[in-house]
């Protein structure tokens, strides 16, 4: 594709791909035990044939339309921008996917791949319980069997999304160890690869892990900035000046902001600032190079290497670790990263619900509290695109215990 | 590392203990020890030893106290000693720092569970400079050529994963371990060759010999039995297990 090319519909879904060892400068690699490597191989090829193969591209087209609802709205928030007193605020509507957040793109997609490579079993992690949920929901769409781990903490923090998974189908497998957070369901999940690798596809939610995951989750979620670059140009005529998303692992903003690449757009992602003091979740703006499920990226760890205790309001924000290529776009500068609290999120979260009639996912209030500040800061002449990535009906219970709403 | 033909290595977890345990392997007919450094997030780790390691780290054991304590147990015995940890403990160390102060500490050999060949180069050159040496595993569902490279680049031995999964006692070993073995000998040379994972039975030790192994490793049941009836119980375990070896 050509420069002019690239201007005009933006930065293709395979382009910047990993180095030949899964790397982005020093970011990303393989640090998994031997049992898994084959799996990995074998993995990489599928995606290899299946992202060369048109039939591969037009089933997924199909699903996103029909199954996903695709594409998803890009919305103009117009009372939050007016009361803000800033840029205009656009909302590119990943909530409104089917299962309610953009980790069905990604299901779908490595379901798809799994059954060509005729695995039968699909293991997945999961924090907030969206990914576990667009695993489930992809899982029964296919026919594969599903098994989701997630921790303890988060199964009572997000307990509508347990009730979700099961009603599709789903085993969900309680992780008591550790924090019984992110990090610890990953562990496990990655565990019970290992352990049936054989007929087991092990079903990432997010843009982390060992090559080939971090490249394959990009590219099944660069459909999100795909589509709001093209809403942009034809709603706003001009690409925004900054796009904001909110990190965890890092799948909704690699997606939304992989178009973006080569265009004179901020990138901004927002990590889990917590309680604003020592308890966060801020892997890139806090933490070190080291190595953590698979990948060689920032991790919130000790000086000897021991992944300390992460928090955050948000289970699916909640992870010591962040996908290796964000790591890379940090370290190169062609991305920021900022943290947002728990309790600034909660604002936020408020503001979109009594502004805009939209109840957002914690995770994605994160996001919001850093468009707002972004927008106030660029004033009435620009625009600032945020990737709406999640809705948050699974966070009713836990933000109603909170404000004792009966 | 010269280690004899055959041979039972017994894996501990760093601790206050292990030293004295690790006498109790040896009078039990341990022929090799294998020390881990406990990490937060061991991923090759079953229930047993993942229980074990945040026990150690619990009780405040880090790296340099892990390699302490491997000296005091160089000390203690005369059998070939081998740290095993993962990729972030030795990398936050500094892979310069940690293999000058393992073979310090009498490390002739070093496995680390996450590091494959194909990431192992400053490692290996790192271990090479100290004159440790580099285990690799080699696994049923590895690809010839993947065997091939793990098995040449092993020095010390080559560590055979018997069973498909974590670490962890079982009942059965992997039916492709005399497969598997065949395609490890052809490449790892006179390189010894020992089986892990799932070893728990005197009869887990017979098969690997029988299928052409150079031995057998221990761990997840050596905790076991240490959990269950401390030193005593290791040492009664390991000499049940080291009579299925040759004489």
């Amino acid at each position: 594709m050509s420069s002019t090319d690239t201007a005009q519909h933006g930065t293709p879904a395979d382009a910047y791909p990993p180095d030949d060892m899964g790397r982005w400068g020093e970011f990303g690699g393989r640090f998994v035990p031997e049992t898994v490597m084959a799996a990995l191989d074998e993995l990489e090829a599928g995606m290899n044939e299946a992202f060369a193969d048109p039939a591969f591209h037009a089933e997924l087209a199909l699903l996103a339309r029909d199954f996903v609802g695709r594409p998803t709205p890009l919305y103009l928030a117009e009372r939050l921008t007016e009361d803000v007193g800033g840029a205009r605020i656009w909302l590119k509507r990943e909530d409104l996917a089917h299962t309610g957040a953009h980790k069905i793109n990604n299901a779908l997609g490595q379901a798809v791949i799994a059954k060509r490579l005729g695995k039968q079993r699909i293991v997945a992690e999961t924090g907030a319980g969206q990914h576990g949920v667009a695993t489930a929901t992809a899982c029964a769409r296919f026919g594969l069997k599903a098994v989701v781990y997630m921790g303890e903490e988060d199964m009572r923090r997000q307990r509508p999304n347990v009730v979700r998974m099961k009603m599709l189908g789903a085993e969900v497998i309680p992780v008591t160890n550790g924090a019984g957070t992110l990090k610890d369901a990953l562990n496990d999940a990655i565990r019970d690869w290992i352990a049936n690798v054989e007929d087991t596809h092990y079903l990432i939610g997010t843009a982390a892990g060992p090559h080939p995951y971090p490249y394959l989750v990009r590219r099944l979620q660069a459909v999100i900035g795909e589509e709001s670059r093209g809403q942009m140009l034809d709603r706003a005529g001009r690409l925004p000046d900054a796009v904001v998303a909110c990190v965890g692992g890092g799948s909704n903003a690699i997606g939304i902001f992989h178009s973006f690449r080569d265009d004179p757009v901020r990138l901004i992602g927002v990590e889990a600032g917590g309680t604003g003091g020592a308890l966060h979740a801020r892997s890139l703006s806090g933490g070190k190079v080291s190595i953590l499920h698979g990948s060689r990226s920032y991790v919130l760890c000790d000086d000897d290497g021991q992944v300390v205790e992460t928090h955050s309001i948000s289970a699916g924000l909640d992870y010591p670790g962040v996908g290796p290529e964000h790591a890379y776009l940090h370290a190169t500068g062609r991305a920021e990263f900022i943290g947002a609290t728990d309790d600034e999120s909660l604002v936020a979260f408020d503001r979109l619900c009594h502004l805009e009639g939209i109840i957002p996912a914690l995770e994605t209030s994160h996001a919001l509290v850093i468009a707002e500040r972004i927008a106030r800061d660029l004033g009435p002449s620009g625009d600032v695109l945020v990737g709406l990535s999640g809705r948050g009906d699974k966070d009713v219970d836990q933000i109603a215990a909170r404000r004792g709403i009966e | 590392m010269n280690i004899p033909r055959p041979s039972l290595a017994v894996y501990l977890m760093a601790n206050e203990d292990a030293p004295a345990l690790a006498e109790a392997a040896v009078r039990g007919g341990a022929t090799v020890i294998e020390l881990g450094i406990p990490y937060s997030d061991p991923l090759a780790d079953g229930t047993t030893i993942q229980r074990a390691a945040q026990a150690a780290l619990d009780a405040g054991i880090t790296p340099e106290r892990a390699l302490e304590l491997l000296a005091e147990i160089n000390d203690r015995v005369d059998v070939p000693l081998v740290p095993m940890t993962y990729g972030a403990i030795v990398e936050s160390y500094g892979l310069e720092d940690f293999c000058r102060d393992a073979a310090k500490a009498g490390a002739e050999a070093l496995i680390v569970a996450d590091i494959p060949p194909e990431e192992s180069g400053p490692l290996r050159d790192a271990a090479a400079a100290e004159g440790v040496d580099l285990i690799h595993l080699v696994a049923p569902t590895s690809r010839p050529e993947r065997i091939e490279s793990a098995a040449a680049a092993s020095t010390g031995f080559v560590y055979l994963v018997a069973a498909v999964g974590v670490t962890g006692a079982r009942e059965n070993l992997d039916p492709r371990v005399a497969e598997l073995l065949e395609l490890t000998r052809g490449a790892a040379g006179d390189t010894p060759i020992l089986g892990g994972f799932g070893v728990s039975t005197r009869a887990h030790v017979e098969g690997l010999i029988a299928a052409g192994t150079d031995g057998a490793i221990v761990g997840s049941a050596a905790i076991d039995a240490i959990e269950r009836g401390g030193a005593e119980a290791l040492e009664e375990l390991v000499r049940d297990l080291a009579a299925g070896l040759p004489s």
